[in-house]
């Protein structure tokens, strides 16, 4: 202990400049490409016009906003981005368990590892990417239109449904992430103590009750962490995917928030309107983050910094 | 310990493994198979799993189109300048923050500012604002600066940090070592592995970058290659298409070009595939704390 303190005392005598200068590049950066455009959110309560500038548009208080809460666009795409993306949570969640349990179960190493490599790519595949892929899967004449008429199902022009776009969306994110999002499962099954297992198999557990039983319950504290570490997203929906797949025909269904701000702030150049949805996004946004980080620390003793 | 023998749950398990191995392929197979086809059993949708009339037009036309390889180039160069950049970055800030306040006295304050900056942002149109107050629409730099500070992989990197022991820095100090060289001499020997992880996620961040290209840069000569590979696929995304009625819209999917659009994703996903064997040795250190990455 008092070697401790001597340290200690070493520290502060000791010089803090070489710090604040290994800092000093970042901080700029994160000032003027950070903390500088937070400024600019100034718009959403202004009537921003560009050549009158910041100082020189009329402020108009919360009026932006009250004319966003009564145009019904903007609530459909509110719902379209929470049943999205609770959509895509639950179930890429749920795959990702069900993948990791019957993986946990292979005793063939090799295999194991081949069929690891493979669901792991497409996670590191951009969705420009994949969206060439989509659009061959799912086009008329697609591989997805000769299965469904196998069936004897009429082709479907997935893309443009929009009683297919939303599951096209969950779906491909399922796809894409459930073998990433697997990886923490797994990690956390190898903690599991094996004598637990071999104490079940002597009181005659077969291999459903040994997963429903220890496995399970093994994990347990790391789906309740990701799980509220991923609440911080619902707002979110994932901007990449439905900007790349979307059309202006499955709007009603696919539209989310990042997408409106786009069209809104950059395409309609409608600054004040599109940071007012931004803003609104930001604001809630970081109250799950904020919500969920404390909740991650308290329940599972996870501190992310 | 008894030898058990293949059972069928056993094969119920292999044969949903095998499934969702396979499930992650088709898209890719089926985008390779096209990519050889040509153009006419393509857009009948012959092609399934293996090419069909096998061709290598697609890759040929590709070696003729001069901005599909300016594009490359483009993202090339944003890789090895962005990356160098991040690295850096990561590093300069990492180390400062990862000592305790009893060292760094400063530190927690330093530290609610990179955290406010993770958790809450401007937003789209004040981002794209900046980017034209500073003079850097339509430039390179509009690509690897506003992203320069990568805040999760400075978390990761600040984690490892963390766990090295005081005691080596103590005994550099007393030898007369300064923080300069603790940090060169004693912490980024240690760290190859974080830093090998956080050098790939950001390798593979900035190849797949495409929205920032879109927004910031209009001269096609800087055009990075992910957010040329959109526009070509974007023609599904024109607003024209409004107007049109959905048979109008299929005919003109039908006459794009699929094989060589196929092609093109082909050979922008090589790097990528370069990279992937690397990239799933250190998957798992990554993922742990970067699962809260938004």
């Amino acid at each position: 202990m008092a070697n401790h303190k001597k340290n200690g005392a070493a520290h502060s005598s000791r010089s803090q400049v070489p710090y604040h200068l290994m800092l000093a590049p970042g901080m700029l950066f994160l000032l003027f490409f950070h903390i500088v455009p937070m400024g600019g959110l100034i718009m959403a309560f202004q009537n921003y016009i560009p050549i009158k500038g910041f100082l020189g548009s009329d402020f108009v208080g919360l009026k932006n906003f009250q004319r966003l809460f009564r145009l019904p666009t903007f609530w459909n795409v509110l719902k379209n981005t929470v049943i999205i993306s609770v959509s895509k949570l639950v179930l890429v969640t749920l795959a990702a368990i069900l993948f990791a349990l019957l993986l946990n179960e292979c005793r063939n190493l090799k295999f194991k590892r081949i069929i690891q490599t493979t669901v792991y790519l497409p996670h590191f595949l951009s969705w420009v990417i994949l969206t060439v892929m989509f659009s061959n899967l799912f086009s008329y004449t697609g591989i997805m239109n000769q299965l469904t008429g196998l069936f004897g199902r009429e082709p479907e022009m997935f893309m443009i449904s929009n009683q297919w776009f939303r599951k096209i969306l969950i779906g491909g994110e399922v796809w894409k992430e459930f073998g990433y999002s697997a990886i923490v499962y797994v990690a956390a099954m190898t903690g599991i103590d094996p004598t637990l297992y071999e104490a079940a198999g002597m009181d005659g557990a077969n291999r459903l009750k040994k997963i429903l039983h220890i496995t399970l319950p093994g994990i347990v504290p790391t789906i309740v962490l990701m799980t509220t570490l991923n609440m911080g997203k619902i707002l979110s929906g994932g901007f990449d995917q439905v900007f790349n797949l979307y059309s202006p025909l499955v709007y009603q269904t696919g539209d989310i928030i990042d997408t409106y701000v786009y069209r809104m702030g950059l395409v309609d150049l409608q600054y004040s309107n599109g940071t007012a949805v931004g803003l609104f996004k930001s604001l809630i946004s970081f109250i799950l983050l904020a919500a969920s980080y404390k909740l991650a620390d308290k329940f599972v003793g996870y501190r992310v910094f | 310990m008894k030898k058990k023998k293949y059972k069928l749950s056993d094969i119920l398990i292999y044969l949903f493994l095998l499934f969702c191995g396979v499930i992650c392929l088709v898209p890719i197979l089926n985008t390779i198979a096209i990519s050889f086809s040509d153009r006419t059993s393509a857009a009948m949708g012959m092609v399934k799993l293996w090419p069909v009339n096998f061709t290598l037009a697609s890759y040929q036309n590709m070696l003729e189109e001069t901005q599909f390889w300016t594009s490359f180039g483009v993202s090339l160069k944003r890789v090895i300048i962005g990356v160098s950049l991040n690295m850096v970055l990561s590093i300069l800030m990492a180390y400062p923050l990862s000592k305790a306040p009893s060292q760094f006295r400063s530190k927690k304050i330093y530290m609610w500012i990179v955290v406010f900056t993770m958790l809450f942002s401007g937003g789209l149109v004040p981002d794209f604002m900046i980017i034209n107050k500073l003079h850097t629409m339509d430039t390179f730099w509009a690509l690897v600066l506003p992203g320069a500070v990568p805040v999760f992989n400075i978390i990761i990197l600040m984690n490892f940090f963390k766990a090295i022991p005081r005691s080596l820095e103590e005994s550099a100090y007393v030898d007369g070592a300064g923080p300069w060289m603790v940090l060169g001499k004693i912490f980024l020997p240690l760290s190859k592995a974080p830093l090998a992880t956080i050098g790939l996620f950001a390798v593979v961040s900035h190849w797949n970058s495409y929205f920032d290209g879109k927004i910031y840069i209009n001269s096609m000569n800087k055009l990075p290659l992910q957010t040329y590979i959109q526009s070509l696929s974007s023609s599904l995304n024109t607003d024209m298409m409004a107007s049109m009625t959905a048979e109008e819209v299929q005919e003109m999917l039908a006459v794009s070009s699929l094989t060589f659009n196929s092609a093109k994703v082909i050979v922008s996903m090589v790097p990528i595939l370069l990279l992937y064997p690397f990239l799933q040795r250190y998957f798992v250190t990554g993922m742990v704390v970067g699962a809260v990455k938004e």
